[in-house]
């Protein structure tokens, strides 16, 4: 069953089973959205988390931030480590072992951008191929921030990061995003949706979906990182908007493969310019001879949403 | 409470949010349930804090939104109410700060070092808006 969420001040009767005195950096997205995750839903539910700033910053010796089932493994595990508790609680379920079989456990995967487009995904691809019924939630911050920001495939082109530094020779990182919502649709997964940590209702909407989905779900968050993003804490939720509004990040849902539907659309769409303009890790762009990047940038975006509006409309 | 060194830890520890078998633990609201020392709630982040969000009720319109962006859990807000800050959980990251709607803010960043009861007497008047 699920919780109906009308407004935020109804919302805000929700009780936190993400606790405070976690170790992420002051204004991190990545709290945001998993603390909306746990106050969506009602239900019990059972965590896996793969290595990353997330699993290292609430489960700090001896300390535990979570109220929930919670299990860390490995860096690439975190699908893994979900599908099999699911595994195991079919089994039990069916051999009538459970103490409280009526109430209902979802099962929920975390996983840094590092750890679902690079080191794990070829395990995130195994259990959704294997039909497994939980959530992997990939925490998109573009870069391996917890080990001092390395580039990932989920970095963009353009971005300065500790293995591409921006200089006099280079503009950063020369390879463009992994469209990793798309790969996890072509898998077939029954939902496949992106979010972002400003727009709470559009996340809770699709949070409540993908937990009341039977079957693998992918749903990739933004997360505005401060410290890698280079921007000030208190500007997150700003950033956000700038990502969501100039359509980097835009929001869209994808069912069965093929069902697209585009669940937010800006009242004005603001230039990619804007977006890199407000991060630290874009400034070298403005120089006069890295300008062709953003161009390219605006363009790439432009020819996106262009796609994901005709694939709406087309139905298919 | 008691560390263990290096060499004592087992692997594989499994850390309890609660001091008791706790179920339904989603219909407790914080203050009521029973907390294990291991759990997060109990430790403090203060010293983190450069800058102190304070809160002044009189124009608060319990919107909600500093609660729902808080990163740390340190917004306290009960029966739709915000009742104020959880200074022992606030990193002082500036977020409620921010997306605060009310004209003048209900919650402002100050210096860690003054005291809240003076800037509250001398919280800043309604703006007009500049046309």
């Amino acid at each position: 069953m699920s919780k109906i969420i009308k407004n935020l001040k109804q919302f805000s009767t929700s009780n936190d089973r993400f606790e405070g005195a976690h170790l992420l950096c002051p204004g991190c997205a990545h709290s945001i959205i998993v603390r909306e995750l746990l106050n969506c839903t009602d239900d019990n539910l059972v965590i896996a988390n793969a290595t990353g700033c997330l699993e290292v910053c609430t489960a700090v010796y001896p300390h535990t931030s979570w109220d929930a089932s919670w299990i860390h493994i490995g860096f690439e595990n975190a699908a893994t480590a979900a599908s099999g508790a699911e595994a195991m609680y079919k089994t039990l379920k069916r051999k009538g072992r459970l103490k409280d079989p009526d109430k209902p456990v979802k099962f929920v995967a975390f996983g840094g951008d590092g750890a679902t487009y690079d080191i794990g995904f070829q395990f995130l691809s195994g259990a959704v191929e294997r039909g497994h019924d939980f959530t992997y939630i990939c925490l998109d911050n573009e870069v391996y921030a917890n080990t001092g920001g390395q580039r990932s495939s989920s970095t963009p082109r353009g971005s300065s990061t500790t293995t591409t530094p921006a200089g006099r020779v280079s503009y950063g990182n020369k390879k463009f995003k992994k469209d990793m919502v798309a790969i996890m649709a072509a898998h077939g997964a029954p939902y496949v949706a992106q979010v972002a940590p400003n727009k709470w209702k559009d996340m809770v909407k699709k949070y409540q979906k993908a937990l009341a989905t039977e079957g693998p779900v992918y749903i990739n968050a933004m997360s505005a990182c401060t410290t890698e993003w280079k921007f000030p804490s208190q500007d997150t939720i700003d950033v956000s908007d700038l990502g969501t509004d100039s359509l980097v990040f835009p929001l869209y849902e994808i069912e069965n493969g093929h069902k697209l539907t585009i669940t937010y659309r800006p009242r004005n769409i603001v230039p990619v310019r804007d977006y890199l303009g407000v991060q630290g890790r874009f400034k070298h762009l403005f120089k006069k001879e890295n300008q062709h990047i953003i161009d390219e940038m605006q363009k790439a975006v432009d020819l996106k949403w262009e796609l994901l509006q005709r694939r709406e409309e087309a139905g298919i | 409470m008691e560390y263990k060194g290096w060499d004592q830890v087992e692997v594989g520890a499994v850390v309890p949010s609660f001091a008791d078998t706790s179920c339904d633990i989603v219909d407790l609201k914080q203050e009521d349930r029973n907390y294990a020392q291991t759990n997060s709630y109990t430790a403090s982040v203060a010293d983190w804090r450069v800058f102190k969000p304070v809160f002044s009720k009189d124009s608060c319109i319990d919107c909600q939104n500093c609660w729902v962006f808080c990163p740390d859990t340190a917004i306290v807000a009960r029966d739709k109410n915000m009742l104020g800050i959880d200074y022992d959980h606030c990193k002082g990251c500036g977020i409620c700060a921010e997306v605060c709607p009310t004209n003048p803010k209900s919650l402002i960043m100050f210096s860690e070092n003054v005291d809240n009861d003076t800037v509250l007497s001398q919280w800043p008047e309604k703006k007009k808006k500049e046309k």
